[in-house]
């Protein structure tokens, strides 16, 4: 009987149950307490990670219960999250919305080309990886990194 | 005495309710998406770590951009020590009818759409521009379904016409009552931005409305403007639920808790149902919210005109 | 000297004055004005800007006393036989006459002093023949109102359109466009005067007298009265700016210098209103209901006209001169309703509109003065009068910005600024009904309401965007980056007058004793409408306001928001400057602002059918698939004007063509009229006994 009701209860749900909670990625999180704001910004990516992102706020992997959300505007954010290798033509723009962002800023590079290059490692229109243009404090190694790697980075953030 | 206690306590209820009213309502657009959703308190974590942000100032702006988000706050503030959401007798009552309340409403509206085109970015000033259009199209339907409710009352003034409902409740059946709420739900959801005529959610700055004159805030000053606009939409449904459904409403000190457990009651209802009908809807484009003003303007005055014929 | 020495000495506020302030006033502002003309005419140029404005502040100042003094009660009637042939003049004062003149006392008082200092900017504005003229026109806004004859009125108010004709032609040699703005207004004006002749002498004939207590006491046939008010509604309603007849005033006012723009709109279009309410209900005795509908729709008409005009404009004194129509219209909507309800038999609604009416007409002075004023002060400063090309002005010019800040909040009728009053009771007269309401009645409120709501609504838009555009963000054009403050006799005249805005919005209860005489001596009821000193009561309705406590309420909420943030933010963080965000694509240039057409476009487009925009695209190929140059135009034109004026003058021009045949130098054919024409007329004689 209960199941029953349980399972009515869960109807239509399809968010998947949460895993167990990582620690803080990085100190400055910490004056976040359990909401983040998420600028998002493709320096040259593929689209690969930006799929991975999309499933993350979507409704299997749902982010949105940990307390992050994306905004439009930098000056709404308390961290960018940054796909893809550095392209020349984005390396001002990119430090210019890390910029924007009212202090403490946090930088997530998510992939691997936004981690060394990846693939893209010495092509002929890109300037480096993330952290050769703004300082990087976390880190979501992949290609592309799985969505629970994101959501883990995170709650990292969140701290829920 | 009682109607200074009273306004405080409205104030401070919806000083802290308001969020937590936002909060419900995305709890129940993720659960109608099928996702978990962050929880109701989930605004109240987004305002505290607002709060504790850097506001910045961009270079080039002046005294209306530091000012609006107080100025808008504080329109909101004395709105809600107006209304009557917990008892009839509050302490601006004889002070701010009707008329008042909705010119207050749009100060706030007004102080912002200036902030924006303070900015000097192509965003605020299209912002503001939509946000005035719509603000001036909405004012007809607000003011002939204010005529239409006070007209058989013989005041404007918000404390008698709450009372008026009280005393007659099958009046709210009237054809003019069903008409004019009608026409005040349209106005509702134009003037907090919501769907269909504006989605508060979006990161298209071309779909933007009220989220474009925002764009430059940050830190305190952005927390100020979020938990001024869930106050609004409180207030606004606060006083559609007052003049539709005022049962429960508190005539005495005594009664307030009572009717404080009976308004968040009601505005949850309508928040929720209110949720409901957005995951459902579509924005309109912006030159067809002209269309629907135009539709709830004469929804209004049938309201008017049957509030002279039917009783 | 008068014959009859004033009438009975009503004591001014329970004492027994011993001179009469209105005969003393009037005397006086008469003989500084003439005075101040003949002066003026004779002295240097350099002090020619000063004598005028002690002038005209002279003339204003006696006519603000004169007009207090009539409003407290005391009485006056002077009749000078010598002054004009056939009748002489009449001069006569009462509560409502006293009303406008001493609206246009203070207005001229104000502009008085922003004149002197204006001057200075050069544009002709110190010629012999503009600061003569000044007293004399202040002195005619002033007698308007004590008319007391047909003829005193006609000749008072012919002096007042050629001494305003003379100011509007200021500047005409700087700018070509004046010459054909002032033939415009002088045509207009002439005719809304042959108007009033017409109907004012058709009156006096069928009384068998001049003076308006003869004319009180005539009885007239329904469709004789129905002709008089239709001749003095166009007449006098062509000088207020009513729809269709308003085309004058966008293109005079704007290019007249900046205190007669506001004497203009702030005293002289009241006049106007004054003329119909004098004409309809103390005169006519209130006559029919279908008179007032017509100025009610007319009203209506005009404020919604005028307000979309202003809402599309991006020159911005002509933005200012359509409000004046707007406001204007709104006017003529509340004595509309005013007369509707008189006509029932609801004397206290009636009251209630006339005097939601009159408040209108006296916070409209106070913040269109504030305004044109402010805009003066910023065209002054920067040459340039296109909101496209201004901007950046409330970091050079912070005074003037705020100025401006408190004439738009009265404009936009918002609490807690002025405009919102006056509004209100205008409100509170259309909401309450009467019982037993008939049909009309039932249409024509609910209607009315949505005209006002939507006139304020895009009142908001049209002054944000005047605000905004204008004053803030960043210099669209090099002239306003190097704008100057104004000096400081200039700020100080507009801060009277916003000063002014602000005890009108603050405690408007306070000439609820004045709006109570003035609509008891015009609809012959004494009610006590407007009362109350904290919190306005109306006679007979529910409903209060406090406009001190709404603004009282505002301050502490703001006190408490800010230390909301301090309590919620135990550690608050700096503040920091950053530079505006771009999108991370460079700087935005303050060209990429929005500039006031840009703002405008949605509305225009959502009004579309009646504003109809005229746009002409020009290009220029270099080849077939290369574009060399491209032009593309887009005007916004009066409609009415296109519909209405053009036609009519096109039939004239025929008309004028076609009669040229009948003088073709032939003079066997003028010989032929004069012959024919004699012997018609000893004909008629004949014939006709």
């Amino acid at each position: 009987m209960i199941k029953l009701l349980n399972k009515i209860r869960r109807t239509g749900r399809v968010a998947e149950p949460a895993p167990p909670r990582p620690p803080l990625s990085c100190p400055k999180a910490e004056r976040l307490a359990g909401s983040v704001q998420l600028r998002h910004v493709d320096a040259g990516s593929c689209n690969g990670c930006e799929v991975e992102i999309g499933s993350v706020f979507g409704p299997v992997y749902d982010a949105e219960r940990y307390g992050a959300r994306l905004v439009a505007s930098p000056r709404h954010a308390d961290a960018v999250l940054v796909t893809g290798p550095v392209t020349r033509n984005l390396a001002e723009p990119l430090r210019r919305t890390v910029a924007a962002l009212p202090e403490p800023r946090i930088v997530v590079a998510v992939g691997d080309c936004a981690i060394n290059c990846g693939e893209f490692k010495d092509a002929y229109g890109v300037v480096g990886a993330v952290e050769d243009v703004v300082p990087v404090d976390v880190k979501v190694p992949g290609c592309p990194p799985t969505p629970e790697a994101i959501v883990t980075a995170l709650r990292g953030l969140t701290g829920r | 005495m009682t109607a200074v206690i009273a306004s405080f306590a409205q104030v401070t209820m919806v000083v802290l309710g308001a969020p937590l009213l936002v909060g419900v309502m995305r709890q129940v657009r993720a659960r109608m998406e099928g996702r978990v959703g962050a929880g109701v308190w989930q605004p109240w974590r987004d305002l505290r770590k607002l709060f504790r942000r850097q506001p910045i100032t961009p270079v080039g702006t002046t005294w209306a951009f530091r000012t609006a988000p107080l100025v808008l706050v504080g329109t909101t503030l004395v709105v809600a020590a107006t209304i009557p959401l917990l008892t009839t007798t509050t302490a601006l009552d004889r002070a701010a009818d009707l008329f008042a309340v909705v010119g207050l409403l749009s100060v706030g509206t007004v102080v912002l759409a200036l902030a924006a085109l303070d900015t000097g970015t192509a965003f605020g000033g299209m912002g503001a521009s939509r946000e005035m259009t719509v603000l001036a199209l909405v004012e007809p339907t607000i003011l002939v379904a204010v005529f239409a409710l006070s007209a058989r009352v013989g005041s404007t003034n918000l404390g008698q016409l709450v009372d008026a409902t009280l005393h007659n409740p099958l009046q709210v059946m009237s054809p003019a009552s069903l008409l004019a709420a009608a026409a005040l739900l349209v106005v509702t959801i134009a003037e907090t931005g919501r769907l269909p005529v504006d989605n508060p959610s979006t990161h298209l700055e071309l779909t933007m409305l009220h989220e474009a004159m925002v764009l430059e805030y940050s830190g305190a000053d952005l927390g100020l403007i979020e938990l001024a606009a869930s106050m609004r939409l409180t207030l606004l449904l606060g006083l559609v639920a007052s003049l539709f459904t005022p049962w429960g409403i508190a005539t005495s000190l005594a009664g307030l808790p009572l009717a404080l457990l009976a308004f968040a009651a009601k505005v949850t209802v309508l928040a929720m149902v209110l949720a409901a009908a957005e995951v459902l809807l579509a924005k309109l484009r912006l030159f067809r919210v002209p269309e629907l003003l135009a539709g709830s303007l004469v929804l209004a005055l049938l309201a008017a005109t049957t509030s002279f014929f039917l009783a | 000297m008068p014959a009859h020495p004033g009438g009975d000495r009503h004591g001014v506020a329970g004492v027994d004055w011993p001179v009469n302030l209105i005969e003393w006033g009037l005397a006086g502002a008469t003989g500084v004005a003439v005075l101040g003309a003949l002066v003026a005419l004779l002295t240097p140029e350099r002090a020619r800007s000063v004598v005028a404005g002690i002038a005209v502040a002279g003339v204003g100042g006696a006519g603000l006393a004169a007009g207090v003094a009539a409003i407290a009660g005391e009485e006056f009637t002077a009749h000078l036989p010598e002054l004009l042939p056939l009748f002489g003049v009449t001069l006569t004062l009462d509560p409502l006459g006293g009303l406008f003149m001493a609206v246009a006392g203070a207005v001229c008082l104000v502009a008085a002093g922003y004149g002197v200092s204006y001057a200075g900017g050069g544009h002709g504005n110190r010629s012999r023949s503009t600061q003569a003229t000044l007293p004399l026109f202040t002195l005619t806004l002033v007698l308007v109102p004590a008319a007391g004859s047909v003829s005193t009125l006609l000749v008072l108010w012919e002096l007042m359109a050629l001494t305003s004709l003379v100011l509007v032609f200021t500047d005409h040699r700087a700018r070509p466009q004046v010459t054909s703005a002032g033939l415009w207004y002088a045509v207009m004006t002439h005719l809304g005067f042959v108007a009033i002749l017409a109907g004012l002498v058709v009156f006096a004939a069928a009384a068998g007298g001049d003076t308006f207590e003869t004319l009180r006491t005539a009885q007239l046939s329904p469709g004789l009265a129905t002709v008089v008010f239709a001749a003095a509604l166009i007449g006098f309603g062509s000088k207020a700016g009513l729809v269709p007849l308003h085309v004058w005033l966008p293109r005079a006012h704007p290019e007249a210098p900046s205190q007669v723009s506001a004497m203009l709109s702030a005293a002289m279009v009241n006049l106007g209103v004054y003329g119909v309410i004098r004409v309809g209900f103390d005169l006519l005795g209130a006559g029919q209901r279908g008179w007032w509908l017509v100025v009610l729709i007319l009203g209506a008409a005009s404020a919604l006209y005028g307000i979309l005009h202003a809402a599309m404009a991006s020159d911005l004194k002509r933005l200012l001169a359509y409000s004046t129509v707007e406001n204007m219209g709104l006017v003529f909507l509340a004595v509309g309703v005013a007369g509707w309800f008189h006509t029932l038999g609801e004397e206290r609604l009636a009251a209630l509109a006339l005097a939601a009416g009159l408040l209108h007409v006296v916070n409209h002075a106070g913040f269109k003065t504030v305004l044109f004023l402010a805009a003066g002060s910023a065209v002054r400063a920067t040459g340039s009068r296109d909101l496209d090309a201004l901007g950046g002005l409330s970091r050079r010019m912070p005074v003037t910005t705020a100025l401006f800040a408190v004439g738009a909040l009265g404009a936009m009728a918002l609490p807690p600024g002025n405009g919102f009053i006056s509004e209100w009771l205008l409100l509170q007269s259309l909401v309450h009904p009467p019982a037993g309401a008939g049909v009309t009645t039932a249409l024509v409120l609910p209607v009315a309401v949505a005209v006002v709501a939507l006139t304020a609504g895009l009142a908001v838009a049209t002054f944000v965007k005047a605000l905004g555009v204008g004053f803030f963000a960043r210099a669209r054009s090099r002239a306003p980056e190097q704008a100057v403050e104004s000096p400081p006799l200039l700020l100080a005249t507009t801060g009277v007058a916003a000063a002014a805005c602000v005890a009108l919005a603050v405690a408007p209860a306070a000439l609820g004793p004045a709006l109570s005489r003035a609509t008891g001596a015009t609809l012959g009821v004494p009610t006590d409408v407007v009362s109350g000193a904290l919190t306005v009561r109306l006679a007979g309705i529910a409903s209060t306001i406090s406009p001190l406590l709404i603004l009282a309420a505002l301050v502490a909420a703001v006190v408490v928001a800010a230390l909301l943030v301090q309590v919620v933010a135990r550690r608050p963080a700096r503040r920091r400057e950053a530079p505006l965000w771009d999108c991370g694509a460079g700087p935005p240039t303050p060209r990429m602002q929005y500039t006031a057409t840009s703002f405008a476009e949605p509305l225009q487009r959502v009004f579309d059918d009646v504003l109809a925009p005229e746009t002409a695209v020009d290009t220029h190929l270099a080849s077939p698939y290369l574009l060399a140059r491209m032009r593309y135009q887009r005007r916004l034109p009066d409609r009415i004007e296109h519909w209405l004026y053009r036609p009519v003058l096109a039939v004239t021009a025929a008309a004028g063509r076609a009669a040229r045949a009948l003088a073709n130098g032939s003079v066997h054919r003028y010989l032929a009229y004069g012959f024919f024409g004699t012997i018609g007329l000893l004909v008629a004689l004949v014939v006709i006994p």
